[in-house]
């Protein structure tokens, strides 16, 4: 086994790991949020996230058709992306919310969640009628931004692109404000109180409709975001790109601890840390043998071990039981 | 009122001659119908090249079904998607065995997807002309229903090593997708290039679609001069832009699963420069094949995407193959078996060359190219240069 070799590419995938990592922990969000609430999950999460990502590509595209992409400073780009992402993704789940989730509040729990599957089928298959018309296109492409591609030199193995330190500060950026907001604000207050019991809090005057809706607000527009941010870096989407994404933030939120704000961050981090590792360095050890094929085997086994010994999750209370 | 009534009856009369006259002029008589059906992957990630095998079979049934309606059959086109997905074509594989009117099928794209619904179509003789599947198994089955016009892979792999060698590389790195078509053709190439003299530094297969960080942290660190990825276009992009973005200057090299106007609008500059290898060249390589891509651009309003030309040719061949049943049964329909049968002793000159089928249903001689990509633009993926052409002929089947 060649150690050195091993420690040579350690930084690099290191940062992959937070970069796939932080992606993850702005989905997982969505996730741990609405569960939070509502106690459902949310599975339509993952096609929320790509409309950001397909907000995003429109816009460079659109941008490009006019002519004045590489005119614009990139991170005023990079903001505008952004900021049209996170309000498509958190608008669009507001409106999920209100036609598919809300008539169907005090039915079983099973029945919001057959539907939020229903919702998923429809928005992939909704966005891949829509882009066939518009740009005759499966699949998309973010036009590359130069500025954004640059590469500091660290060492001989080692280089660091400004659009993967994009990608972390920007997320880190967003996470930031929503702990200040859900800590430290009234609004914050409220919603942390209709998490806790519905009931009450409505009998201490807060409006839990607007409460949900608010949350579902958040809960996508960092999912936007998060889209946004995985075209720039990773630069092909399409309809199904979401799925995938989807799913392993879905385990970074329980890995976490599901209704966790903080545990979902951290399950993100630690599930895409997980991943970047096995399929790094899975083939180096085992000389071949496993590939990086196997590095979500790998990932899930690492988080059904932690499960068995911690089921709440990383950071999960126990949750009381509601009588 | 008796007057009334010789009315109604010339009207009737009328509208009945209205309704059988035309048709049973047009049609010439009025023997039946026989159907074509291509199966390609028209939806999904893939529909560009599953797209350009329906058009050109849709275009040489308009153009060359001049003799099989002379014989007094209407020919008829019935598009099938199988969405690249094995499990979808042997269902609509089951379906089109039971349509008693098609009688031949021009397809797939993918060998994964072709394998097993030949399987369907064999239990009624019926005959599959591929126009794409370059997998040894296709015709190594010996399935006396399966025919391909194009080269194999087994042969692909050896000329993309030669080729690597001939490039002066050294150390390469091999990638492929897990499907039968990529990573068959990966393994043909590694097995070649160890055997001539090239380091094969690693050998990893991926599904992924996005996030290839994994697979290039490594093999950046171990930088090969060469990567071969044998997979199709729509996972090649990403991995060859996002290499290119991390910085590697490693040498790009895959098979004929590259060849798609995608590839350059997925992965721009990276994909500049880098080769391919194909069993169907780019329409200009072929001389008779000019006045297709005119007639193509003018029908469909865009340039014909690789496999269509050759989608064309396997046409033609079923067109001979149902002219010939239909006199060997004095004008009547003939059955699948007896199509299939004549489909092996077609010799057609088509717009990619002279074919001729071996025993077990491969081109007697194949032409392999190496190709270059030239322009990051992808209206002009047809100028792709050809660097090198072979004629080869099929191995003969192991017993």
């Amino acid at each position: 086994m060649d150690i050195p070799f091993l420690i040579a590419i350690f930084p690099q995938v290191l940062l992959d790991g937070l970069i796939l990592g932080f992606m993850y922990a702005l989905i997982a969000l969505g996730y741990t949020m609405v569960y939070g609430v509502l106690e459902f999950i949310n599975f339509a999460h993952s096609e929320i996230f790509v409309i950001g990502a397909f907000v995003g590509v429109e816009i460079l595209l659109g941008l490009r058709g006019l002519g004045v992409l590489d005119s614009l400073p990139p991170f005023l780009v990079l903001v505008l992306l952004l900021v049209a992402g996170m309000a498509a993704s958190g608008l669009l789940a507001v409106t999920v919310e209100r036609v598919a989730y809300r008539p169907l509040r005090g039915a079983p729990r099973l029945i919001p969640l057959i539907s939020a599957i229903g919702v998923s089928f429809f928005l992939q298959d909704a966005i891949r009628l829509v882009e066939s018309v518009w740009r005759n296109a499966f699949n998309l492409v973010y036009p590359t931004m130069d500025q954004l591609n640059l590469r500091f030199q660290v060492t001989e193995t080692i280089d660091v692109s400004v659009k993967s330190l994009v990608v972390i500060i920007s997320a880190l950026l967003m996470l930031w404000a929503l702990h200040l907001l859900v800590n430290r604000t009234k609004v914050g207050k409220a919603i942390r109180a209709v998490a806790e019991d519905q009931a009450t809090a409505s009998l201490m005057g807060i409006n839990v409709n607007r409460m949900i809706s608010l949350t579902f607000l958040i809960g996508g527009a960092m999912g936007g975001a998060a889209g946004v941010l995985f075209g720039v870096q990773y630069s092909l989407i399409n309809p199904y790109t979401g799925f995938v994404p989807g799913i392993k933030a879905f385990t970074a939120a329980v890995l976490g601890g599901i209704g966790n704000i903080p545990g979902a961050m951290m399950g993100g981090l630690v599930l895409g840390l997980l991943e970047a590792f096995a399929g790094s360095y899975m083939s180096l050890l085992t000389g071949g043998a496993f590939g990086a094929e196997y590095k979500d085997i790998f990932a899930f086994s690492i988080l059904i071990l932690i499960l068995i010994f911690r089921p709440k999750g990383l950071l999960g209370e126990v949750v009381r039981e509601r009588t | 009122m008796k007057h009334r009534s010789y009315w109604r009856l010339a009207v009737v009369a009328l509208a009945f001659m209205a309704l059988a006259f035309p048709s049973a002029v047009l049609a010439g008589t009025a023997k039946g119908t026989i159907k074509i059906a291509t199966q390609s992957p028209l939806s999904g990630d893939q529909a560009a090249l599953g797209e350009g095998i329906k058009l050109g079979t849709q275009l040489a049934i308009e153009q060359l079904k001049g003799p099989v309606e002379k014989l007094g059959f209407k020919v008829e086109l019935v598009p099938y998607d199988d969405q690249a997905k094995p499990d979808v074509g042997v269902a609509n594989a089951k379906n089109i065995i039971t349509d008693k009117d098609i009688l031949v099928v021009v397809g797939h794209l993918n060998s994964g997807v072709a394998i097993p619904s030949s399987e369907v179509y064999k239990d009624v003789q019926l005959a599959m002309i591929s126009p794409a599947n370059t997998n040894p198994k296709i015709t190594d089955r010996n399935l006396p229903n399966v025919s391909r016009v194009c080269g194999r892979d087994d042969v692909q792999g050896v000329v993309g090593a030669e080729f690597a060698k001939s490039l002066k590389v050294k150390t390469t790195y091999v990638i492929h997708d897990k499907t039968t078509y990529g990573q068959g053709v990966a393994e043909f190439f590694r097995d070649h290039a160890k055997k001539i003299g090239i380091e094969v530094i690693g050998f990893d297969g991926t599904e992924e679609k996005s996030n290839f960080d994994p697979i290039i942290t490594p093999m950046k660190a171990k930088n090969p001069d060469l990567i071969y990825f044998g997979g199709l276009y729509p996972q090649a992009g990403p991995l060859f832009k996002q290499a290119r973005e991390k910085g590697m200057k490693t040498k790009f090299l895959g098979p004929d699963g590259m060849d798609s106007s995608d590839l350059t609008k997925i992965a721009g500059k990276a994909v500049v420069g880098m080769h391919y290898t194909t069993v169907a060249g780019p329409v200009s390589v072929y001389p008779k094949a000019k006045k297709y891509a005119a007639d193509y651009k003018e029908k469909f309003k865009k340039d014909p995407e690789p496999f269509s030309a050759q989608a064309y040719d396997s046409t033609g061949i079923g067109l001979k193959a149902l002219e010939a049943a239909i006199k060997a049964a004095g004008g009547k329909v003939p059955t699948r078996a007896a199509v299939t049968a004549e489909v092996r002793k077609v010799k057609y000159s088509g717009l990619t060359g002279t074919i001729e089928f071996d025993g077990k249903g491969d081109p007697k001689k194949a032409l392999y190219f190496v190709i270059q990509v030239m322009s990051e633009d992808p209206g002009k993926w047809n100028d792709n240069k050809e660097v090198k052409r072979l004629e080869i002929a099929a191995p003969a089947l192991k017993k």
